[in-house]
């Protein structure tokens, strides 16, 4: 879990100099951008195009918004845009085929008209020439009085069938001037210009008649030019010498034709697309608005309004959807009612069991309290059956107090009563209230980060109860060494951290440690107080805060529990202030399990083989020589980095190497299950329990006695495991055995 | 504990065990125990007993606890303290919320039981004269009386001695924990819930506005202190 990135905001929010803040002016945001981009050079080109980008983008947010989340409008704008280019195209078609049409008929007609013209030409040009044969003088004299007359006559007289159809022109071929044969035009046509010069050179090449489409372009400026088929052809004057005819068919009319048949296309395209587009809008509205209406009520119902259901008309698709959705809806309510009534039956029972079992429970209490209050004049078998039927109801009872808590939970009865407190006030009367065991421990609880409020909406009284548990769990099992616990927040979340250096838990068990009643060796009697239920009730008080509670530990390094509690009680967490794994675990600090600096194996390799093959060397040669050169690391007060408020020792205790403990304190805990019980339960008349219990227990009672000679204490426990090792040779999962003890102890309240 | 702290205790419940048990304790301790073990009755008997302190099972036959405990308090501000099996805020509330002082959840230990009924007690001791403002309310302490602008207001002595303790620090912002000790006289932290509802009864009491009090102000994240006077 990397948690740890909701605390390290600060120092990144300062080093973007790319973008603008806020809302500078536009003049800032170009010199900016001048200064920062454009000038220099292409490697900071990439932020101005981002920029310019952005500035872009932003007014068009909105409607890329709206374009994802609106299926009406993506398929009514689809349906426009695939149909506007079907019309396209099929007006295109359309359009060439009907000019196709009207240009053929044209062309043909045009022809026609055409060759007999030339034909008219030619003859009258045989005409004349046979008349000025007859006349016996000479066709070149005649040729410069007539032909020019000839030729003018030839342009009315042909010009003159077509009543403005047509208009007749000639030209003198090619750059010739034609000794005053010069350009001739009917209607006022400029003939020079309105030939088009590549057909004239075609015309000049070849006998047969040529054609080209044109404009015709008048020599006075008021007429405008318009389109026109032109067909010439070259012929000759009645002196022989050639000239060019051309034909010129104005294409107004078929213009005039095309374009209205344009306009009614358009037009007509133009009514498709919208009607198509208000087609699509209505038929998807018809899809789109029951599916609406489904999400709608789909909302509401996971809102907790069972009772919605969607309207249901006729018995197509839709009103099957609708009728399935109901359906759905339905049983989601007979569910929910059935849960619902299953847990207020719980709830009832839990309550009526409560109350059933606690009255003669209270009477049964009182009774063993005075009887216990008298004991000092009883026999002595009497008097220390009324201590074990106090100490037993205090058990009995704190089960009985947890199992309804549990089953209230189960039943969904628990309520959260959350306010804005300040955890410090919480962790300091949890801290003030563990100090009498701490003290019998000789364990010294620090606080850290109290500098500041840690302020959330929380439930005083469950967060009490979490904090109590995890504190009073690792003060039990932290082996007399120190206990931090560490406030923090960050964010929309604040977390308190209770790290020891005790036994620690075994790879899996950070988990397990949860569960209800759980133990790693169901064969084995428990041997500490607390009913097993302590932090499966703080793991459930945290999740009703919409928090979490997790557990991280490493054989021999400790364990460290972490409560993480969204700031306001309807946020949800993102991460926690405080990484679950402290600074000081031995991964982080670079050493193996067995506390040795780490070489390549990594920490899952070496945890299954540490109870086989490291503790039995560990245990025969006892700890001195590794024991002083791994004190430093271990003692938590000199770790770097964390600014702790250290809190003295009660006695001078050594921090005690990681090392030792993994092998020596399991075992010893094995070797002296009875006593364990004492120790752990000062309260419960311990020192008579530690003295019954015999030689076994003689390491336990001495452990208990306090922290004042740790080193003697230390190699007892060493010794005492080795002789446990030498007889119980078989054993090969010694080492484990102890650990799971330490885990399932855990679990105490 | 003083002798002078013996008293009368009405123990109202109907499983007869536990009502002979208490009388086991209450008189080892040094009270005067009377019984009833039903509802109906609980009001007739806690006339003719006159008790100093009423000791209230939430679960009777006849009128249940909740009922019993309004009517007493109808008539009278002696120290209630329920006797519950539910630890339910809800059944917690509803107790505090019909007038009772304080509650016990079973299984209680008989020290537990013993210390509270003495903090309840306690306030017999005589105050000295002291006159306090807060608000526009005048407190006389000695008098045991809360007046504003000459009328009289009435007050159970727990809610007296809220408002007591708040006036007498006016500048002081008071934890609920705080509350809990000086008032209710818990020297461990115990139900917070305790404080909450009884500055809901005592601000119906007391403010103008409850919606929007001016006597008894809270302060976010904090507790609750004395409105200016």
């Amino acid at each position: 879990m990397s948690g740890d990135s909701a605390a390290s905001a600060p120092g990144r929010s300062g080093a973007r100099p790319e973008r603008p803040v806020g809302r500078t002016s536009l003049r800032e945001r170009w010199a900016s951008l001048l200064h920062g981009g454009l000038f220099q050079g292409g490697v900071q080109g990439s932020p101005v195009l981002r920029l310019l980008l952005r500035w872009i983008r932003r007014p068009l947010l909105p409607l890329m918004r709206l374009w994802r989340r609106n299926i009406q409008l993506k398929v009514v704008a689809t349906t426009l845009l695939m149909s506007l280019g079907v019309v396209l195209l099929l007006g295109f078609v359309v359009i060439g085929q009907v000019r196709n049409g009207l240009l053929d008929a044209k062309v043909k007609a045009s022809q026609s008209q055409a060759t007999g013209g030339f034909a008219v030409a030619k003859q009258k040009a045989d005409e004349a020439e046979s008349a000025g044969a007859d006349d016996g003088t000479p066709a070149d004299q005649r040729a410069s009085q007539n032909v020019i007359e000839w030729m003018s006559e030839l342009v009315s007289s042909l010009s003159s069938g077509g009543q403005g159809a047509f208009d007749v022109v000639t030209l003198p071929p090619g750059d010739d001037s034609g000794g005053g044969r010069g350009p001739r035009a009917s209607g006022g046509v400029d003939p020079n210009k309105s030939v088009p010069e590549d057909l004239r050179a075609r015309v000049n090449t070849g006998s047969s008649a040529a054609q080209s489409y044109t404009r015709i372009r008048y020599s006075n400026g008021d007429k405008e030019s318009q389109p026109a088929l032109v067909i010439g052809k070259r012929v000759n004057d009645p002196n022989g010498d050639p000239y060019e005819l051309y034909y010129l068919f104005p294409l107004t009319q078929e213009e005039k034709s095309l374009s209205l048949v344009k306009g009614t296309l358009a037009t007509a395209g133009l009514f498709v697309v919208v009607l198509l587009g208000a087609i699509a809008w209505l038929v998807v509205r018809q899809v789109v608005t029951p599916v609406r209406m489904a999400a709608g009520i789909a909302e509401r119902l996971s809102a907790g309004r069972l009772q919605e259901r969607m309207k249901v008309t006729g018995e197509d698709d839709i009103a099957r959807l609708g009728e399935a959705f109901n359906k759905m809806a339905q049983n989601l309510q007979l569910k929910i009612q059935q849960l619902e009534d299953l847990s207020r039956m719980q709830r009832r029972f839990v309550s009526d069991v409560s109350h059933e079992l606690r009255t003669p429970l209270t009477t049964v209490r009182m009774a063993a309290d005075v009887i216990h209050e008298a004991r000092e004049d009883f026999d002595p078998v009497t008097a220390r059956s009324a201590e074990l039927l106090a100490d037993q109801l205090d058990r009995f009872e704190s089960l009985l107090a947890d199992l309804l808590e549990i089953s209230r939970f189960d039943a969904g009865a628990a309520s959260l009563e959350a306010e804005p407190i300040d955890l410090r006030n919480v962790v300091r009367r949890v801290v003030d209230g563990a100090a009498p065991l701490a003290e019998r421990k000789g364990t010294a609880i620090r606080v850290v980060g109290d500098q500041q409020p840690v302020v959330a909406e929380a439930d005083a009284r469950r967060v009490e109860r979490v904090l109590r548990n995890l504190v009073v769990n690792a003060v039990e099992h932290g082996e007399g060494k120190d206990v931090v616990v560490k406030l923090a927040s960050a964010q929309g979340a604040v977390a308190v951290a209770v790290r020891d250096y005790g036994v620690g838990l075994k790879p899996g068990e950070a988990t397990r440690v949860f569960s209800r009643f759980w133990r790693a060796d169901p064969a084995r009697a428990r041997t500490t107080g607390g009913t097993g239920l302590g932090l499966s009730i703080a793991l459930e008080d945290a999740r009703l805060h919409g928090g979490w509670l997790q557990a991280w530990g490493e054989p021999g390094g400790g364990s460290q529990f972490r409560l993480t509690l969204p700031r306001t009680a309807d946020e949800p967490l993102r991460g926690s202030p405080i990484p679950l794994e402290p600074k000081d675990s031995r991964r982080n600090r670079g050493l193996n399990d067995a506390g040795l600096p780490r070489g390549s194996g990594e920490k899952s390799a070496t945890v299954p083989l540490q109870p086989a093959g490291e503790p039995r060397s560990g245990a025969r040669a006892p700890l001195t020589p590794r024991a002083g050169a791994a004190a430093p690391t271990a003692d938590p007060t000199a770790l770097p980095g964390n600014g702790a408020r250290v809190v003295a020792r009660p006695a001078a205790v050594p921090p005690r190497p990681a090392r030792d403990d993994d092998d020596a304190v399991p075992d010893a805990w094995r070797q002296n299950g009875g006593a364990a019980l004492g120790v752990q339960q000062p309260a419960s008349g311990s020192a008579a329990d530690a003295q019954r219990s015999g030689d076994g227990a003689a390491s336990g009672a001495r452990r208990q006695d306090d922290g004042a000679r740790p080193g003697v204490r230390r190699q007892e426990d060493a010794a005492a495991a080795g002789g446990t090792r030498a007889e119980s040779s078989g054993r090969v999962d010694a080492g484990a055995d102890g650990s799971d003890d330490q885990g399932e102890a855990f679990r105490g309240r | 504990m003083m002798s002078f702290m013996k008293g009368r205790v009405l123990v109202v419940d109907d499983d007869t065990a536990l009502a002979e048990m208490l009388g086991i304790v209450l008189r080892g301790e040094g009270f005067e125990p009377s019984f009833v073990a039903d509802g109906d009755k609980a009001l007739a008997a806690f006339r003719e007993a006159k008790p100093d302190l009423v000791l209230l099972d939430l679960m009777l036959p006849g009128r249940d606890g909740i009922e019993v405990c309004r009517l007493i308090r109808a008539e009278s501000g002696v120290p209630i303290v329920m006797l519950t099996a539910k630890s339910d805020t809800v059944d917690v509330v509803v107790g505090l919320e019909s007038g009772a002082d304080d509650y016990i959840v079973k299984p209680f230990k008989p020290k537990e039981l013993v210390a509270r009924i003495r903090a309840r007690l306690r306030r017999s001791e005589e105050p000295a004269p002291e006159q306090l403002a807060i608000g526009d309310l005048v407190i006389d302490v000695a008098g045991h009386s809360v007046k504003r602008e000459g009328q009289s207001i009435a007050l159970t002595p727990l809610e007296f001695d809220l408002l007591v303790a708040l006036a007498r620090k006016p500048w002081q912002v008071f934890t609920r924990e705080v509350l809990l000790e000086q008032v209710w006289g818990y020297r461990h932290a115990a139900d917070t819930r305790l404080v909450n509802v009884h500055v809901q009864r005592l601000r119906s009491k007391v403010e103008k506005d409850p919606e929007r009090p001016e006597i008894v102000v809270t302060v976010r994240g904090v507790g609750y202190k004395a409105g200016p006077s």
